[in-house]
């Protein structure tokens, strides 16, 4: 798309990316027009980088918007976020630039927030909360002492690292992105290139080794 | 990591991996692209065909209505699925299909009266309605393969609406295949049959078919 080529600006005052834009011009200062999104994701359909960067940072707070409105709230909007970011990323052939781009967006960014409502209302502590992975941990140690031993604390996070290192390469990586790093399943499974099912699979594998490897870790001290 | 790293962190790495994508046809030609396919099919089917018996039963009204209530059917199943597999299209697609379903249900429970209309009609067997229920089946299986094949290129956000209208779609199609193979006039028996049939496929392309669908967006 020759007329197009690099008009879509980055924002905020960050340092310069690789893919560095033109500033973006004054009548945009409140926000991409629905042309300009349009034209950005034509363009990122033909392959533009720039341009889809572009679209998708502009597209991070209207989609939390859309979140919000629709009852999400606290760290599961950004979870919808990055759910919505996915979807348009696997959808994006759908986009027909003779249509609108938000309507288009929003029926994602819906639909995604619909989703999250019923998954926290189902489970409100599931495996990728880190608060999971801790009580597995806790499961082999008598309760409070780690909180008040600074000590036990900190040889409990080496045991653990050392556990956690010594795991398979595929049980480690679930463990890294979803427990530790606390990425949702679909933006691991897109960074790591698995399906969500082995993910889960791998992530209970990891989780019950973990336990395994850390009560013999204190069974072996305390004998 | 912070929320904002965090967005950051995957728009650079979805913009790292974008390649070039080929726009997807409109839903309505997609639909007819289906409905072509479901043609040839039923060019297969048709060597085997009574065309003489078919050319008398389609000169009865009721059973004119019924098949072309189902060809209607399927084209209008096929094109809400499509539809509704695109973001931003309106859920009321998802209603196309009812009126011609209407016709087709309507017509076909005329055939329940036959049996007291007309007594000399032909009725069906145990085994004739055994051979429509498999054929239903056996023919929707590739209608629906086809179908949900064509629907994962697009983006279902309810992808079991979406797997539901493509059952519907198939065993409709499957139903006005079946018309000029079916060796039988309608009966209760016989609508009961079809309907288990056609109700089967809707279950199991809602079930299967949306998993399927979910997959492919997730």
């Amino acid at each position: 798309m020759a007329a197009l080529a690099h008009p879509f600006p980055m924002p905020g005052p960050s340092a310069p990316r690789r893919d560095a834009l033109p500033a973006m011009p004054a009548r945009h200062a409140t926000g991409p027009g629905e042309a300009h999104l349009s034209a950005a994701m034509r363009a990122a359909q033909d392959g533009d980088a720039a341009a889809y960067s572009h679209v998708l940072r502009a597209c991070v707070p209207m989609i939390a918007g859309i979140a919000r409105r629709q009852g999400v709230r606290g760290a599961a909007v950004d979870d919808v976020v990055q759910e919505t970011l996915l979807t348009v990323h696997r959808a994006r052939a759908t986009y027909d630039p003779a249509r609108p781009f938000l309507p288009w967006l929003r029926a994602i960014a819906q639909r995604r927030s619909v989703d999250a409502l019923r998954r926290h209302g189902r489970r409100p502590r599931e495996v990728h909360d880190p608060a999971a992975l801790e009580d597995q941990v806790d499961a082999g140690s008598e309760p409070g002492q780690a909180l008040e031993d600074a000590q036990e604390a900190r040889e409990r996070e080496a045991r653990l690292a050392r556990a956690v290192a010594r795991l398979p390469a595929g049980q480690r990586q679930a463990v890294e992105h979803l427990a530790l790093a606390e990425r949702s399943l679909a933006e691991t499974a897109a960074l790591t290139g698995r399906s969500k099912g082995a993910l889960k699979v791998n992530l209970h594998r990891a989780l019950k080794a973990l336990r395994a490897a850390l009560t013999s870790d204190k069974d072996g001290r305390d004998v | 990591m912070s929320e904002p790293d965090r967005h950051e962190r995957l728009v650079e790495d979805l913009a790292g991996r974008l390649a070039p994508v080929r726009r997807l046809g409109p839903p309505g030609r997609r639909a007819f692209l289906w409905c072509v396919a479901a043609l040839a099919l039923g060019l297969l089917v048709l060597p085997f065909a009574d065309m003489s018996a078919l050319h008398v039963r389609l000169s009865v009204p009721d059973l004119r209505l019924s098949a072309f209530g189902a060809v209607l059917t399927a084209a209008a199943a096929a094109v809400a699925a499509f539809q509704t597999s695109v973001p931003g299209r309106s859920r009321a697609w998802a209603w196309l299909p009812l009126p011609a379903l209407a016709l087709w249900l309507g017509a076909s429970g005329l055939g329940c009266l036959r049996a007291w209309l007309a007594p000399a009609s032909g009725i069906a067997g145990g085994e004739e309605m055994r051979g429509c229920f498999v054929f239903l089946m056996a023919v929707s299986l590739p209608l629906s393969a086809l179908l949900v094949l064509m629907l994962r290129r697009a983006c279902p956000l309810r992808p079991n609406l979406t797997a539901a209208l493509a059952g519907l779609a198939a065993a409709a199609g499957a139903a006005a295949l079946l018309v000029p193979l079916h060796p039988h006039d309608a009966t209760a028996t016989d609508l009961a049959v079809h309907a288990c049939a056609v109700l089967l496929v809707i279950g199991l392309n809602g079930l299967l078919g949306g998993r399927l669908l979910d997959g492919s967006v997730r």
